[in-house]
């Protein structure tokens, strides 16, 4: 199994969830982060004093696959959240040892 | 007792009016403060209408708008303190004037508000039992004196020293603004920086907040301005459209310095410049003409977007430019009556130097805004350097970091959910009842030792 973690700009989420529901991924996991990546932030003014603001507010979004369709997941979300343009983020895969659903006690792919 | 009816009537809306602009300032430089000492900025404004008010009753209104005998030039007198006997006086005989203790009132939410405005410059790190004697200590000493040179006359021979020499102020640009704004100054340079100033941004935490009280400031300011007639009359009516469109040129003049200066029209810019704009036209307002009104907004709206900047190259942390704001746009609006002011639109004003007046006002109004600067920020200094001596003026500097809502107020203004924060009564009963919390403790120790 593995841990797909896809860092994404905020408005782009729902394009994500859309297409990765259509692949058939069946639960996911979103939490708000910060961050900063090539971009490196923003600049803000006030009063005409201005601020360089590192982090820039993301969504980070998680998802548990099997092994064989870690690469297609992957390239959904690549595919939904992209823009084109600087700070559309990230996404990864890592091995994932053990999984276990909560409610039942199944383990393994079972539990996905 | 015979009063003008329809004047009573504006005056007590005007009184209402003006007091709301407090805890409109409160949320004005509480959305420009951090998330983690909002509650501390705005309890400063309430704090403020709290103590003042008292005093205002007490013996406020008599040092400042009472007769002083031999020192009327420069302080009223006793002789009118907690308010006894006033129940049945009008401040007029003729059936011109209001009952008197509408005037009293009206004039409380001046002190009131001037002693507010100051505390826009110690955001984030004054202790608040500091500030309480402060606000005591300062109106008293500063407000009242400078309250009376501008504005008290006995309607004779005798009247306040500012008001003798023929300065013009209707509304409070040297008594509320100039020297609110300079008092700012004095106690940020007491208090000193916020630890990691410049360096470490202080960003506004709500700008809707400051939108929403820059609104509240602007709807009281009518009261303030308009209602400084205390009459409803043709000379509020004139105080009442310049404080309209003095505050909608300077509002427009910030924000178009800002789109040229940094590339940006902000909402905080517009803000600001609302208020830098009713700040400058407050002792103009009944002796320009609109035309006037809209150029002296103008001029006040660009030359604040600048000063607001200074604190940076002078080293001072006023945090939410009351310097900048308060002080520069209060002497904007008093100099330019000197040039502006027609007697065309109000019999009891003056000619400036546009109107075929000359100099001569410009030069009255230079000495009350050089005195009103003087006299405040050296009393202001004083006050504030022996209350640091004596008690300490300011948080310690972990209290500081980790935010003076929790420090100071045991709360915290916002709480949005997202990971439980473990707080329940429960908590706070325990803390309450120390006998329960050890009795927990022991009998943990007793299962650690059964163990």
């Amino acid at each position: 199994m593995k841990l797909v973690t896809a860092v994404i700009k905020p408005f782009k989420l729902d394009e994500v969830k859309a297409a990765l529901e259509t692949f058939g991924v069946k639960g996911l996991t979103v939490s708000e982060a910060s961050g900063y990546g090539r971009q490196k932030g923003h600049t803000e003014v006030y009063r005409g004093a201005e601020y360089k603001v590192d982090l820039v507010p993301k969504l980070r979004v998680e998802i548990l696959v099997d092994d064989e369709d870690a690469a297609d997941v992957i390239d959904v979300v690549v595919k939904a959240a992209q823009t084109g343009k600087i700070g559309d983020g990230k996404v990864w895969a890592v091995p994932v040892e053990t999984v276990v659903r909560v409610r039942t006690g199944e383990t393994g792919p079972e539990a996905l | 007792m015979k009063i003008d009816s329809g004047s009573t009537a504006w005056m007590l809306v005007s009184t209402a009016l003006v007091l709301l602009m407090t805890p409109g300032l409160a949320f004005f430089y509480g959305g420009m403060s951090r998330a983690k000492s909002v509650l501390n900025m705005m309890m400063m404004s309430f704090a403020s209408i709290a103590v003042v008010g008292m005093i205002w009753v007490v013996y406020g209104f008599s040092l400042a708008f009472g007769d002083g005998g031999a020192l009327s030039s420069f302080i009223g007198g006793f002789g009118d303190a907690g308010l006894v006997g006033l129940e049945k006086a009008a401040t007029a005989d003729d059936g011109t004037g209001i009952p008197q203790l509408v005037f009293v009132a009206f004039q409380a939410t001046f002190a009131i508000i001037t002693v507010a405005l100051i505390s826009g410059a110690i955001a984030d790190r004054a202790k608040f039992g500091a500030w309480l004697v402060f606000i005591a200590a300062w109106v008293t000493l500063v407000y009242l004196p400078i309250a009376h040179w501008v504005w008290w006359s006995d309607g004779e021979d005798k009247a306040g020293w500012i008001f003798d020499l023929g300065a013009l102020d209707f509304a409070g640009g040297t008594v509320v603004h100039i020297n609110s704004g300079v008092a700012a100054l004095a106690l940020a340079l007491v208090l000193g920086k916020r630890k990691n100033w410049p360096k470490e941004p202080a960003r506004p935490h709500n700008l809707p907040f400051v939108l929403l009280g820059a609104a509240l400031l602007w709807f009281g300011w009518f009261g303030f301005n308009a209602g400084s007639a205390l009459a409803a009359n043709e000379t509020a009516a004139v105080a009442f459209i310049n404080t309209m469109v003095a505050t909608c040129a300077a509002g427009f003049a910030w924000i178009v310095v800002e789109k040229l200066r940094d590339g940006a029209f902000t909402t905080l810019g517009m803000a600001s410049g609302i208020v830098a704009g009713l700040v400058a036209i407050t002792p103009a307002c009944a002796f320009v003409t609109p035309i006037g009104a809209l150029v002296l907004g103008l001029i006040a709206g660009a030359v604040c977007a600048f000063a607001v900047g200074l604190k940076y190259r002078l080293g001072y942390d006023d945090s939410l430019d009351v310097v900048g704001v308060h002080m520069v746009g209060g002497i904007v609006g008093a100099l330019l009556i000197g040039i502006l002011a027609t007697t065309a639109v109000n019999d009891g004003g003056a000619d400036g130097l546009l109107a075929g007046g000359g100099l001569g006002l410009l030069g009255k109004q230079a000495v009350a805004v050089v005195a009103t600067l003087a006299y405040s920020f050296v009393v202001t200094f004083v006050i504030a350097k022996v209350i640091d001596l004596v008690a300490g003026f300011r948080i310690p500097e972990d209290e500081e970091v980790s935010g003076i809502d929790t420090a100071t107020h045991a709360e915290t203004a916002y709480d949005f959910g997202g990971v439980p924060s473990g707080a329940s009564p429960a908590v706070a009963a325990a803390r309450k009842s120390p006998a329960v919390s050890e009795d927990g403790a022991a009998s943990t120790k007793k299962v650690q030792a059964d163990a």
